[in-house]
């Protein structure tokens, strides 16, 4: 029993809980104690994660205490190198957003005064994102496949009220078709995870113990299914895709940054260690048509981000692709794919979200989010611009950026797994290798029209940075570059569990050192 | 013979019956009800008899008991709607639909 | 049958151990430059130069020290730590060839650097300038240093992206800004065939070290899979070095400033794609190979295309634009012949990054002095008034010509002669392309230096200062004498031996060849022609309108035209086509969905009417029809 996980869970939540009672008109002091209590959880989760051996047993720092016990259900709690460095990543990004949103609920005003979003509750908006991060560790921490359910469908409540009442003008739609969305999903989840505690018979919801529990293949299937959709859904894959434009448009940047950046990974985290481990003879009777949805998703998603008018529709096209890329490495069953795939979720959080984040400020300052109303951003802030060119270049990949690496692992894996025969995996990785030409396109066409070029006469007041402002990119940007060279911090932590769902799932696992097989 | 009081039962339910769904004088419509409620005592007294156990009996006192109680409220209730808006009809008390 | 090119032995310690410090100081240059911005606008073009020269430095020490080492212990690999453990590590490969190209991008870049003090002496960003100048040096050599392709790939993109912010350095030009887009959109068309090449190369191997492979393939290998990645790669030289058909991102490209024409468009960064080939050229392009057949088909496919755009120009930065596209295409011809052509590839394009760097800052320093003019028409007589530059200008000019005893002389028919050798159509294709070079580049110098004055009035034309003029000859001293130095008794051919291999047979120099002699009379022809069109003959201000085949090469050869009817125009039907597909299409039956459950269910409710005695009825039909339904079933 170890208390680390439960500490990280519940320090959050208390802090929101003092946020809320904080009296009327404390509102500086929330957003303080906000930071504070994020940064806090920062710190924890670095020193948990120092604790964590690689090599050691797969899931560390467990805990478990009974909590239905009539139907087993338990508070069971720990974590593997994917699930830690999926926490450590909300960890990052929730003080990042909690200093990004500083002035989101306070009514943002353009340059030149005119009010964007109205003033609304300060209190009640840090509070939200706290829960949110108790719920986004909780997601991440579960072992008991039930508690993990429970925290799938409540993170959805703080993200609801986050997107309906903090977000843009078309925000209660935006609301309403994500929390339907998901809940469909979720529903569908729902039932195979009783299914599956009705199948298994064993009375228990603890995901080691389920691990080869269910043999019966057509049983699988309809199983894996439940779970995939779900999954799907939340990822988002196409065609299940059409919530997140929207709700991304709409929701305020740092909310959005979480949508994206976390909130989705438990998607593709779900595939990987549910539809995988627990259902291996389904998954890989799926593996083509689901790297087939992928390749679309990859493509489609580039394609239709070229086309947008709209900056943060075109970010979420972006992530459409990138989730593509993502669910075709978890699926490639290769090791290298599947390490670059959990690698891919960590690196696309910090592209992303600063990427969502510098056109946050940009959207702040000029109160369009349309890439036309834009011009010649460069010439005014050229700090801002520089931060954004550099996001959008971690978007499209760039070699030495984070994201290159896990993209990398994820095609070349691909390319070169054994699974299935190899002919349409290999061609899924050589179509999904024409993103990379995409992606420049639809990154530096937006950078040309909105940085580059005369400037435009409403760009003119822009004000560069401040200092806040810095601080929310400069770390992402740190990360962005630093493991960019230095990816094996990561990876050290990810491989190993990276094996062991392969091994749980019976693909053979030569290390990837080994790989090389001949001409 | 128990026929003849089974018929009587379900002739007094009808007119009940009838009468709720034509009347529109809420007082009437109370009467009707009434009247089916006491159809339904005399079947159960009836088969109380035919079987030749208590139960049914017993079950008319509950009808009983419950009847006085509805007329409590239900008059009440009449009485208030006729103060507010001046009528006893049922289909002038419509506020709850769509 | 070739030599064996020699094994790589690990190193530690040494300038050589130290030779990560090239990489770094230009890199630590950028990253002050850009992080503390403004703060170091007062000192910051001269951290750059200081770390440009830094790096220099190290080049030279680790070179004296690379040739301490026997020939057969020339290749030195340094690790530095594990990148993707399990897959690759980050280390550079220390030999004959990537030292060449460090002393290169090192040394023309250092001259570059110290030019651009003066060139950019009036732009309010010159510290960014130098930045990018640094990052784009630091990359260039990563691509030439690392002993891996994931390694080499990131300084490929590193490069790319130091090109990409240098032609866009004056971005509030709608046309920089759209260059520079093109440059990377053009190169990324490369960099999908370099990405799949090494797909294929991991996947086959197991490696992705030229060690690795070095170990695992026979020289000579030759099958469907060694061809398949050798086309993959080509591709991505192509997308680099601005060959046929991916040329197109080059010209437009002349919008940066001059020192980047110079630095990153003519010297160091188009010829990455002939180092790619060269170094991978034991492995995927041996000699006689259909892959290597495909080099040397593209390479003499662009160097005639290249010369034809460069006739056609008035625009002096276009015209070399299209001469160092037809340069480039010379190298890769040679790149195209195996271990026989190597060496003249690399010497050509050591003995090009000179002259043709001397040519572009030649031109730079006529604009500086101009206004910035580019228009040729626009010029004329002007080595009265720039005497340094027209000097030093038209050495370069003899030596791009291949004019005896000069640097271009030896190291083009270096070329040329191996290919008449080895593929004679090629060969005699190059011969024709030499002609035309003496053609276009007589009729820039003469458009330039010669004629009659025809600028405009407020135009003072004026020599450079000399920060600008030394630099300038510097390279033209390379341009002289660096060929004969590099080619006579085949001094770069030994020297590279142990990193590319050698042709069993060395070549000897005669000056009195065949395909020698008919180059050198072709290229009399066309600067004799040059001299009657304009030299002796007054050239009119106004562009004339010109023959059909003007016309073809203006358009620069229809390249444009082509990809934007092939590519583009159907690119942005399908964009549009798949946001409508996806507004009106999937997420319209998702709203389609939710909003028949919504209408259906505004139906619905239309029975709660309010009437009491409505739903009196239905109770009874509803309790009737039960009871009527159970009597039938007769359970009753």
């Amino acid at each position: 029993m170890s208390p680390w996980l439960p500490i990280l869970m519940a320090v959050p939540v208390v802090g929101a809980i003092v946020v809320a009672l904080l009296p009327k008109g404390s509102d500086k002091l929330a957003k303080q104690v906000t930071l504070l209590v994020s940064l806090l959880v920062l710190v924890l989760t670095g020193v948990m994660a120092a604790g964590f051996k690689p090599s050691g047993e797969r899931f560390q720092f467990v805990a478990e205490y009974d909590w239905i016990p009539s139907f087993g259900v338990k508070f069971g709690v720990g974590v593997d190198g994917v699930a830690l460095v999926l926490i450590a990543l909300s960890a990052v990004l929730v003080p990042i957003v909690v200093l990004a949103s500083w002035h989101d609920a306070d009514g943002v005003k353009t340059a030149d005064g005119t009010l964007i979003t109205p003033k609304r509750s300060v209190k009640t908006y840090f509070s939200l994102l706290l829960v949110l991060e108790t719920m986004m560790i909780g997601v991440f921490a579960a072992t008991d496949i039930f508690l993990f359910y429970v925290f799938f469908e409540a993170m959805l409540i703080p993200m609801y009220f986050m997107i309906g009442s903090y977000g843009g003008a078309q925000r209660s739609y935006a609301a309403v078709k994500f929390l339907l969305y998901s809940l469909f999903g979720g529903l569908l989840m729902l039932v195979a995870v009783i299914g599956l505690y009705v199948v298994a018979g064993s009375k228990t919801f603890m995901f080691p113990e389920l691990v080869g529990a269910i043999q019966d293949p057509t049983m699988q299937k309809w199983l894996f299914g439940g779970f995939f959709i779900a999954f799907a859904i939340k990822a988002p894959l196409w065609p299940v895709h059409t919530w997140l434009p929207d709700a991304a448009a709409q929701a305020p940047a740092g909310a959005a940054v979480l949508l994206v950046g976390v909130l989705d990974k438990v998607g593709t985290f779900g595939m990987l260690r549910f539809c995988l481990e627990l259902f291996p003879d389904a998954a890989k009777t799926f593996t083509v048509p689901i790297v087939v949805l992928a390749v679309i998703s990859i493509i489609y998603g580039a394609i239709v981000a070229i086309g947008q008018t709209d900056m943060k529709r075109l970010i979420a096209y972006t992530s459409i692709s990138h989730f593509g890329f993502i669910v075709m490495g978890v699926f490639a069953m290769s090791s290298v794919a599947q390490s670059g795939a959990a690698l891919y979720m960590v690196n696309h959080g910090f592209a992303t979200g600063a990427l969502f984040l510098a056109a946050g400020f940009l959207i702040a300052r000029r109160g369009s989010p349309f890439i036309g109303d834009y011009g010649g951003v460069q010439k005014v802030a050229p700090v801002l611009a520089g931060f954004f060119l550099v996001a959008g270049l971690a978007g499209l990949s760039l070699p030495g950026l984070s994201s290159f690496v896990s993209e990398f692992m994820v095609m070349i894996g691909t390319y070169s797994s054994q699974a299935h025969g190899s002919g349409a995996l290999t061609a899924a990785a050589i179509v999904s290798a024409v993103a990379v030409i995409l992606a420049a396109v639809y990154i530096l066409w937006m950078v040309q029209r909105t940085l580059n070029g005369p400037t435009a006469e409403p760009v003119k007041p822009f004000k560069d940075l401040n200092a806040r402002e810095v601080w929310v990119l400069a770390p992402l940007v740190a990360l962005i570059i630093g493991f960019g060279f230095f990816p094996k911090p990561l990876l050290d932590v990810i491989n190993p569990s990276v094996q062991q769902t392969l091994t749980n799932v019976g693909v053979p696992t030569s290390t990837i050192a080994e790989k090389g097989t001949g001409q | 013979m128990t026929t003849h009081y089974l018929i009587l039962s379900g002739l007094l339910f009808a007119i009940g019956a009838m009468g709720v769904l034509i009347r529109r004088n809420a007082i009437v419509v109370f009467m009707c009800v009434e009247l089916m409620l006491n159809a339904c005592n005399l079947a159960f007294v009836t088969f109380s008899r035919q079987v030749g156990n208590l139960e049914g009996q017993i079950i008319a006192f509950f009808v009983m008991v419950v009847a006085a109680a509805e007329v409590v409220v239900g008059l009440a209730i009449i009485v208030t709607i006729f103060r507010t808006r001046r009528s006893a009809s049922v289909d002038d008390a419509n506020l709850l639909k769509y | 049958m070739e030599s064996q090119i020699a094994e790589i032995a690990q190193h530690t310690g040494g300038v050589i151990g130290l030779s990560w410090l090239m990489i770094a100081f230009p890199l630590v240059g950028a990253f002050v430059l850009l992080v503390f911005g403004r703060f170091t606008n007062r000192w910051g073009h001269l951290l750059g130069v200081a770390m440009s020269l830094a790096s220099f430095a190290v080049a030279v020490l680790g070179f004296f020290e690379l040739i301490g080492f026997g020939e057969e212990e020339r290749r030195r690999a340094v690790h530095l730590y594990e990148f993707i453990p399990g897959m690759v590590d980050m280390g550079l490969l220390i030999d004959p060839l990537s030292i060449s190209f460090a002393l290169l991008i090192t040394g023309v870049g250092s001259l570059i650097h110290i030019y651009s003090i003066g060139y950019m002496s009036h732009d309010e960003h010159r510290r960014r300038f130098f930045a990018y100048l640094n990052l784009f040096v630091a990359a260039m050599l990563l691509l030439v240093l690392a002993d891996n392709y994931v390694g080499l790939f990131i300084g490929w993109e590193g490069v790319g992206l130091a090109s990409y912010l240098l032609i866009g350095f004056w971005q509030f030009k709608p046309s920089a800004a759209v260059a520079a887009k093109k440059a990377f959109v053009v190169n990324r068309v490369g960099d999908f065939g370099l990405l799949v090449g090494m797909f294929v190369i991991w996947t086959t191997f197991g490696t992705l070290t030229f060690q690795g492979l070095g170990e695992q393939i026979t020289p000579g290998t030759e099958n469907g899979t060694m061809l398949a990645i050798g086309l993959l790669l080509l591709l991505g030289a192509c997308g680099k070095s601005a060959q046929l058909p991916l040329q197109s991102w080059l010209l437009d490209a002349m919008e940066g400033p001059t020192p980047v024409s110079a630095l990153i468009h003519a010297a160091t960064m188009v010829t990455a794609g002939v180092y790619l080939v060269v170094r991978s050229g034991a492995f995927f392009f041996p000699e006689g190979s259909g892959a290597a057949l495909a080099v040397a088909v593209v390479g003499a496919a662009t160097l005639l295309a290249g010369a034809i755009i460069g006739c056609a120009k008035d625009d002096i930065k276009k015209g070399l634009a299209g001469s160092t596209m037809s340069q480039i295409g010379y190298m890769m011809l040679g790149a195209g012949l195996g271990p026989a052509g190597y060496a003249f590839a690399i010497g050509h394009l050591i003995t090009h990054g000179f002259f043709k760097a001397d040519l572009f800052l030649g031109a730079g320093s006529v604009m500086h002095g101009m206004n910035d003019e580019v228009d040729m028409r626009k010029y004329g007589g002007l080595r009265k008034f720039m005497p340094v530059t027209f000097a030093t200008f038209f050495i370069g000019y003899l030596a791009i010509i291949g004019f005896p005893l000069l640097s271009g002389y030896f190291t083009k028919d270096g070329i040329i002669e191996t290919a008449v050798h080895h593929q004679p159509i090629l060969g005699w294709l190059a011969v024709l392309g030499a002609g035309i070079t003496g053609f276009y580049m007589s009729r820039m110098v003469f458009m330039t230096f010669f004629g009659q004055k025809r600028w405009a009035d407020d135009a003072h034309p004026h020599e450079s200062p000399s920060v600008m003029t030394v630099p300038l000859m510097v390279l033209s001293l390379g341009a002289l004498g660096l060929g004969a130095y590099l080619v006579l008794s085949n001094r770069l051919m030994l020297f590279l031996a142990p990193a590319v291999g050698r042709p069993e047979e060395l070549p000897a120099f005669h000056f009195t060849s065949t395909p020698g002699l008919a180059t050198l009379a072709l290229v009399a022809v066309g600067a004799a022609f040059a001299w009657m069109r304009y030299g002796r003959a007054e050239v009119p201000s106004v562009q004339p309108r010109g023959s059909f085949l003007t016309t073809f090469a203006r358009r620069d050869l229809y390249g444009d035209a082509l990809n934007e009817s092939l590519f583009m125009r159907p690119g942005q039907w399908l964009t549009r086509i798949a946001v409508f597909f996806d507004n009106r299409g999937i997420d319209g039956l998702v709203n389609g969905l939710a909003a028949g459950i919504g209408g259906s269910s505004g139906r619905l409710r239309r029975i709660q009417t309010g009437f009491a005695r409505t739903y009196a009825l239905s109770i009874l039909i509803g309790a009737a029809l039960l009871t009527g339904a159970l009597l039938l079933v007769g359970n009753i």
